[in-house]
């Protein structure tokens, strides 16, 4: 039997594995999905139930002409899309999976995934900059808004978190959480959290920094083969990172609801971060099914007039109500 | 103030049921035809691939008109009339180009024979572009097409090899006008 360790090379190879991986099939279950919600039946054609379609998709981004057009920016343009997979995943570093099981255990792991997402922002910045396209340039220009404004309030939305679970590390967060989930007391920062996150993500509905209708692609027009498969695993990662944070802040993270513990920790802590991850995996399929994208303008209203003053209030009150309770 | 909350408040609460929407979709019956495994039903007069038709005593129903190849908007049509010893006109060649075909209809809307029919059979895709001009052996069936008693020949007034003027169907033997005059 293996002893499991914060950061054993054991560990490390684990976690790498299955984030590539859920990564890479996240692809072929998100375009599967939107075929279920718009009633058809998505890539069923590669393997058994279309499972190798990932496998077929990056084959074909592979041998696709990767060229770097005359009139971009040569250094910046390769950097920027190798920023993003590579933040994500650094800031997947902290993220714990179960009792035991993660790559870092840090005292300031939310700060540390926050700075690595904030660094995330660089690559459609750069990619749009270094097109040296008009409609790249826009993409980038609204990729940093967004990622920026948005940014300020998310983390302003979890620091109701960071007060009642009294840590910035992310285990003790979830240890917190044993006599009751952060969902309740802290719903609002939850649904900030989750506007936020999706905005930080650039995922439906809000992609404006690619917005095909209107700029192409946005930032990543002039990007073709692997450069922008490595944008698109990069999104993919951020979006898996998203699904297995949310749990962890809100919802217990490895702990099972109820009791239902199943086996020894380490396994019922697998199989229940597994089962949340899923849940919310789902759900941004879901919502990039079914939702539409704002226009920019209200993108920044949004942010600036209501999810701003939301959180502020949020985290005022929480402040207030521990304070309250201590004394 | 309290406007401004709710108006937000309804803007988050649609955007949730908009969500409820779409996810009873997941279990709705899927529109897909998973087309190689299941073929679709095509309808009868479906616009598909061309065909030259024969009539119901297997000679060619096609006279050589040149009426398709005129109506055609695209010019895919090209063909040669000739005779044969009864005075009966047919193509010498004829051949459409399926690249350039757009399957509108027109040429069977035009032909006075209901030689040149579409079929619903749409599968014609080639590897080589020559293989897409089809001759008139490849356009030629030996059936009757969509009209199984029409026979253009039998109709029409023209005298042919083994039917004389007045002989066709519905038809009165011809009137000598001499014996109309007062």
């Amino acid at each position: 039997m293996f002893e499991f360790v914060v950061g054993s090379p054991l560990n490390i190879a684990f976690v790498l594995g299955v984030v590539l991986v859920s990564a890479a099939m996240l692809i072929w279950v998100e375009r599967r999905f939107l075929g279920f919600f718009s009633e058809r039946l998505g890539p069923n054609r590669v393997g058994p139930f279309g499972i190798l379609q990932s496998l077929a998709d990056v084959g074909k981004l592979i041998t696709k002409e990767d060229w770097t057009p005359p009139f971009a920016d040569k250094p910046s343009f390769i950097i920027a899309p190798i920023i993003i997979p590579v933040a994500m995943l650094l800031s997947f570093a902290v993220v714990p999976l179960a009792p035991g099981v993660g790559v870092m255990d840090l005292n300031i792991g939310l700060l540390w995934v926050f700075a690595m997402a904030g660094l995330g922002a660089y690559s459609a910045m750069l990619g749009g900059l270094a097109s040296n396209n008009k409609f790249s340039l826009l993409g980038g220009l609204r990729a940093a808004g967004q990622m920026i404004s948005y940014e300020v309030f998310m983390g302003i939305s979890i620091l109701g978190v960071v007060i009642l679970g009294d840590s910035f590390n992310l285990r003790e967060i979830v240890e917190a959480q044993r006599d009751g989930w952060f969902i309740v007391p802290q719903f609002v920062g939850f649904v900030v959290f989750l506007i936020a996150g999706l905005a930080e993500t650039k995922r439906w509905p809000f992609d404006l920094a690619e917005g095909e209708s209107e700029i192409i692609s946005g930032y990543n027009t002039e990007y073709s083969g692997m450069k922008f498969g490595l944008f698109f695993v990069g999104e993919y990662i951020g979006m898996f990172l998203l699904s297995a944070l949310i749990p962890v802040l809100f919802f217990g993270g490895w702990l099972a609801p109820f009791g239902w513990e199943i086996g020894p920790p380490i396994v019922s802590g697998l199989i229940w971060m597994t089962i949340k991850t899923s849940f919310w995996i789902l759900f941004f399929i879901l919502v990039r099914a079914a939702l539409v994208r704002p226009r920019y303008d209200q993108l920044m209203n949004y942010g600036w007039l209501v999810m701003l003053p939301l959180s502020l209030i949020n985290l005022l009150i929480t402040g207030a109500v521990v304070l309250y309770q201590g004394s | 103030m309290l406007k401004a909350i709710g108006k937000q408040l309804y803007v988050l609460w649609s955007q949730v049921v908009t969500l409820a929407l779409v996810f009873t979709h997941l279990f709705k019956k899927k529109d897909t035809v998973e087309y190689p495994d299941v073929m679709p039903y095509m309808f009868p007069r479906w616009r598909g691939r061309i065909i030259l038709t024969r009539d119901p005593d297997g000679e060619e129903r096609c006279v050589a008109c040149n009426l398709c190849a005129v109506a055609c908007p695209v010019d895919c049509i090209a063909l040669q009339k000739t005779e044969d010893e009864n005075g009966r006109w047919y193509p010498e060649f004829f051949r459409i180009n399926f690249s350039r075909c757009i399957m509108c209809g027109f040429c069977e809307e035009a032909c006075p024979t209901h030689a040149i029919q579409l079929t619903p059979d749409f599968e014609m895709a080639e590897y080589v572009r020559q293989d897409m001009v089809w001759e008139k052996q490849h356009l030629l069936i030996s059936g009757t097409g969509k009209y199984h008693d029409y026979n253009f020949y039998k109709i029409a007034g023209k005298a042919i090899g083994g039917k004389g003027k007045g002989e066709a169907r519905n038809e009165l033997p011809p009137v000598d006008r001499r014996s109309l005059l007062p």
